[in-house]
């Protein structure tokens, strides 16, 4: 008995917190239309400040809370605001979501710039010796601590409530999300309340963010706010995103069900030990397929987007055919000039990073599928990569077949998966759909992962390379195995052209224009989804097998994490989802800034700072760059490929090109795009 | 038998009945009109004919099928096309674009295998199709361009068009004439009219503009707060008293 009372007070404690960030997110979502992924860094961010004002340099505690929750939280989510968010307002949901997760790679890296990666310890709560415990009855303690984070959610929660259902300031700011044109129109300033939003639900961010420490033994540490931020989004689900009373319900009894788990499910079977710490992910993804009424939920969409004007054909289709073909000769030049460097003079490490590029041009493609060509945000296409390459591995280590079928049929088994995620995910769509597909990723690489037959246990498979006839692809053949790749990048690329041009991709751009006229008019809406999530796993799995026959290792842990798959979409979008050169791009950049530029010119920007006090460099200071990148999304939402493809364009037809002359009359080859509202 | 019989059909939301015990049938090759004030329950009924909505209770039955647990594509490909009050256009498309798309969902010319090997494109006979309905409605001249770039009559026209591609028997037409000029309405009624004898089409107009369906509906059903308060043929309906008073007010 005393156990589960324990539990329970425990579990209240954890639940709290999730209930506040959960709190948090809703009311981010309700008043900005933006599911901030980024709330977890934004927590860990405060208490990182936190921490180093009142454990670091001694700041009295009061002091350190008041410049960390009150002034630095809200003033980031007001920099948020100005700087990203207000530019997205009239975006669409894909936008937000991939600029919300550029911010969830970026900020974590520069937190660690100045705070470290490690764990600190002997981090405080928000109430002196919070330690001291008060016994209830025998066997059952609660700490000072706990009963300021369960009086702090409670007094969150009930403030915000009354603000939203009270308060002329919480209409507004609720009005704005449904269509900021319309409420402008109404008189109502919706840069203010807008910035009013994302300031409350930064410092409420913030507060979660210091608040959490003590749950966690006194530990500062990402990882702890990473977790945090999937049990946060999985009560925030259990409210469909929309009532704020439902979502702090749902954060208290995840919490209180975790710690009851932990203490009756048995510690040494498989199960206790996988679900313990995938319960979020669990619930998060039984909520989102179980959970009636999110189906019928659709975006907001704005009455007023009419308005806007529509998304550009591709570049290629309105240039001349003269300057296309210029290009195409530059192109053909510059890479037989980079391909005879790479075969007869360049040394072995840059054939290893042009393979690497090659295999993650492969898989980057498979987001040109699914993102660039259905308009689906997958956040499990990492995931996809591993399924291929464990199962690679395991095909070719143990039953002995070529590698190259087994890459094969690794690709089959990826796109099978594919389709078991996607049935239950698709009735679901938008942002339900994105969220369901990360509580994939996570859950298979804390609970399938792990599993003997997956990853072939504590011993990972050795994976040989392919040896076809008299060609040997073999470890001192990695010239041979970079051939290998770039026609596998060939085919892959020219099918994904065909299936862009083809019926599917027509139709696809139907379902993308307007889901109810597709199907008005035949076309299966689920169907189609579910062939491009076929298509799209298959072809990441497709790379993750030839990465693992590269490296003749799976690796899935350090080439395949789940937030690596949040890191690729970002630059793939940025870049261009529609294009293939957008994921060649994307490779490129992705392995030759960490491996060649990061290295050259970081300790060189170190050496300005003298500030900085780190002895290593964070590994992922590349997703920085990548992070910041997406925030260039809500700009250029046709990648900044395209907008420079046509810029040059422009140039071109305006200084260079034949029909210079001719143009200039009839001002420019397509015709103006007016929007449809203007017209009738 | 009728092409589609609606029997006892009947929706309520959350307590508030929308629709009431509705029987509505269409025949093959004529055109029917329901008509009713704003919030008489004209678009759930759509909804319910298209399965976008599931009706609460009655029966519907297309060609003699039950159309009960029938998804909405499935009933486009029995032959069950619509248009949109709102248009809906495959945004970034052109007009002949979207005729193509739909013509190849009507053949199920689309297949991923073909694509993978190259063969998804349109095929002469398709093409030829797609340009004869671009001409049988006056749609040549905008063809290539992006749908976004027209106007709202011409945007309506690329829907009956693509709605047409689909080789319908049964034409759902939600509002045609909403957001067009006189001039705009009396040129949609002229190619509807054509278009419906040459293919001997059944069609349900749902209509605010009388006129409108006075020239083109040969029957007519009333709607009132979700029931049925009249049908019959046209002239029979306008002379009814109380649809002169639901529908068009005392002072008529």
């Amino acid at each position: 008995m005393a156990d589960l009372v324990a539990a329970v007070l425990r579990g209240l404690s954890f639940g709290s917190v999730y209930a506040l960030l959960a709190v948090g997110l809703v009311l981010a979502f309700r008043t900005t239309g933006v599911f901030n992924l980024a709330f977890g860094p934004q927590a860990f961010l405060t208490a990182a400040v936190y921490y180093d004002l009142h454990v670091t340099h001694g700041w009295p505690m009061y002091v350190g809370l008041f410049v960390a929750v009150i002034v630095v939280s809200p003033l980031v989510g007001l920099l948020l605001d100005r700087l990203l968010f207000r530019f997205l307002r009239n975006a669409s949901e894909a936008a937000r979501l991939v600029s919300v997760l550029g911010l969830y790679v970026a900020i974590p890296q520069l937190i660690f710039l100045w705070f470290g990666t490690n764990a600190h310890s002997n981090a405080e709560g928000i109430v002196p010796g919070g330690s001291v415990t008060y016994k209830l009855m025998d066997g059952v303690f609660v700490s000072r601590d706990d009963i300021a984070i369960v009086v702090g959610g409670l007094v969150a929660f009930g403030g915000l409530t009354l603000l939203l259902r009270r308060s002329a300031l919480g209409l507004r700011m609720r009005a704005v999300v449904e269509s900021t044109r319309l409420t402008e129109l109404a008189g109502v300033d919706a840069e203010r309340s807008s910035m009013a939003s994302w300031m409350l639900s930064s410092g409420l961010a913030g507060f979660a963010g210091v608040l959490l420490a003590p749950v966690f033994a006194g530990q500062v540490d990402y990882l702890s706010y990473q977790t945090l931020v999937v049990a946060a989004i999985a009560a925030s689900v259990v409210g469909g995103l929309n009532s704020i009373a439902l979502a702090y319900a749902g954060g208290l009894g995840l919490g209180v069900l975790q710690q009851i788990l932990s203490v009756y499910l048995p510690t040494n079977s498989v199960l206790a030990s996988g679900l313990r710490p995938a319960l979020p992910f669990v619930v998060l993804f039984a909520v989102l397929v179980f959970l009636p009424g999110l189906s019928r939920r659709r975006a907001v969409t704005d009455p007023l987007a009419g308005v806007d004007p529509p998304p550009p054909a591709l570049a290629a289709s309105e240039r001349d055919p003269y300057f296309t073909r210029l290009t195409h000769i530059f192109a053909v030049v510059f890479f037989a000039g980079v391909g005879y460097w790479l075969f007869f003079h360049a040394s072995g490490r840059w054939v290893d990073l042009a393979v690497r590029a090659t295999i993650y041009a492969v898989i980057f493609l498979s987001i040109t599928v699914i993102t660039g060509l259905a308009g689906q945000v997958s956040l499990c296409q990492a995931t996809f990569a591993a399924v291929g390459a464990c199962a690679t591995a395991q095909l070719a280590a143990s039953s002995g077949m070529s590698v190259l079928v087994a890459m094969l049929i690794g690709a089959a088994i990826a796109a099978a998966v594919g389709v078991v995620v996607a049935v239950p995910a698709l009735r679901l769509g938008g942002i339900f759909l994105s969220l369901a597909t990360l509580a994939f990723a996570y859950f298979f690489s804390q609970v399938i992962y792990p599993l003997g037959w997956v990853s072939g246990g504590s011993r990972q498979p050795d994976v040989p390379r392919p040896l076809l006839g008299p060609v040997d692809f073999g470890p001192r053949h990695d010239k041979a195995f970079l051939v290998l790749a770039l026609v596998v990048l060939a085919v892959v690329g020219t099918l994904v052209i065909w299936i862009r041009s083809g019926t599917t991709g027509r139709y696809l751009d139907a379902i993308r224009g307007s889901e109810v006229a597709a199907a008005s008019i035949g076309i299966s809406v689920n169907r189609m989804r579910i062939l491009a999530f076929a298509v799209s796993a298959a072809i990441a799995g497709l790379g993750g097998g030839l990465m693992a026959s590269f490296e003749r290792s799976p690796n899935v842990v350090s080439n395949f994490p789940p937030e690596i798959g949040l890191v690729w979409i970002v630059l793939v979008v940025t870049l261009g989802a529609r294009t293939v050169e957008g994921a060649i791009q994307a490779a490129i950049g992705f392995i030759f800034i960490a491996a060649v530029l990061l290295p050259t010119w970081v300790p060189w920007l170190v050496n300005l700072q003298p500030w900085y006090h780190m002895e290593a460099l964070p590994i992922g200071l590349q997703t920085v760059l990548f992070g910041l990148g997406a925030l260039t999304y809500a700009k250029h939402p046709e990648g900044i490929l395209e907008f420079n493809k046509r810029k040059s364009y422009a140039f071109f037809s305006r200084h260079i090109g034949p029909g210079r002359k001719k143009r200039d009359g009839t001002g420019g080859g397509a015709p103006e795009p007016v929007p449809a509202g203007s017209a009738s | 038998m009728s092409l589609l019989d609606a029997t006892g059909v009947g929706k309520s939301f959350s307590g508030i009945s929308a629709l009431s015990d509705v029987s509505l049938d269409v025949d093959a090759g004529e055109i029917v009109g329901l008509i009713g004030p704003n919030g008489a329950g004209k678009t759930t009924f759509f909804n319910c004919l298209l399965g976008i909505l599931p009706p609460d209770s009655g029966r519907i039955t297309f060609d003699g099928r039950d159309l009960r647990g029938v998804p909405t594509f499935k009933r486009a490909r029995m032959g069950i096309a619509r248009t949109f009050q709102r248009i809906e256009l495959f945004v970034g498309m052109s007009p002949r674009e979207h005729l193509l798309v739909a013509e190849r969902a009507r053949n199920r010319s689309g297949a991923l295998w073909k694509d993978v090997l190259h063969l998804g494109g349109a095929s002469a006979a398709e093409a030829a199709r797609v340009q004869e309905m671009l001409a049988l409605l006056g749609l040549e001249a905008d063809a290539d361009r992006p749908v976004e770039a027209l106007s709202l009559g011409v945007g309506r026209l690329v829907e009956i068009g693509r709605a047409l591609m689909t080789e319908p028997r049964l034409l759902l037409l939600d509002e045609p004439s909403s957001g067009l000029d006189r001039d705009e309405t009396a040129e949609l009624a002229a190619k509807l009219t054509v278009v419906q004898q040459e293919r001997e089409l059944a069609v349900l107009l749902v209509e605010h503009d009388i006129e409108f369906v006075r020239s083109l509906a040969a029957r007519l059903f009333v709607l009132d707060f979700g029931v049925l308060i009249a049908s019959g043929t046209t002239d029979e309906v306008f002379a009814d008293a109380a649809v002169r008073k639901a529908y068009l007010g005392d002072l008529v």
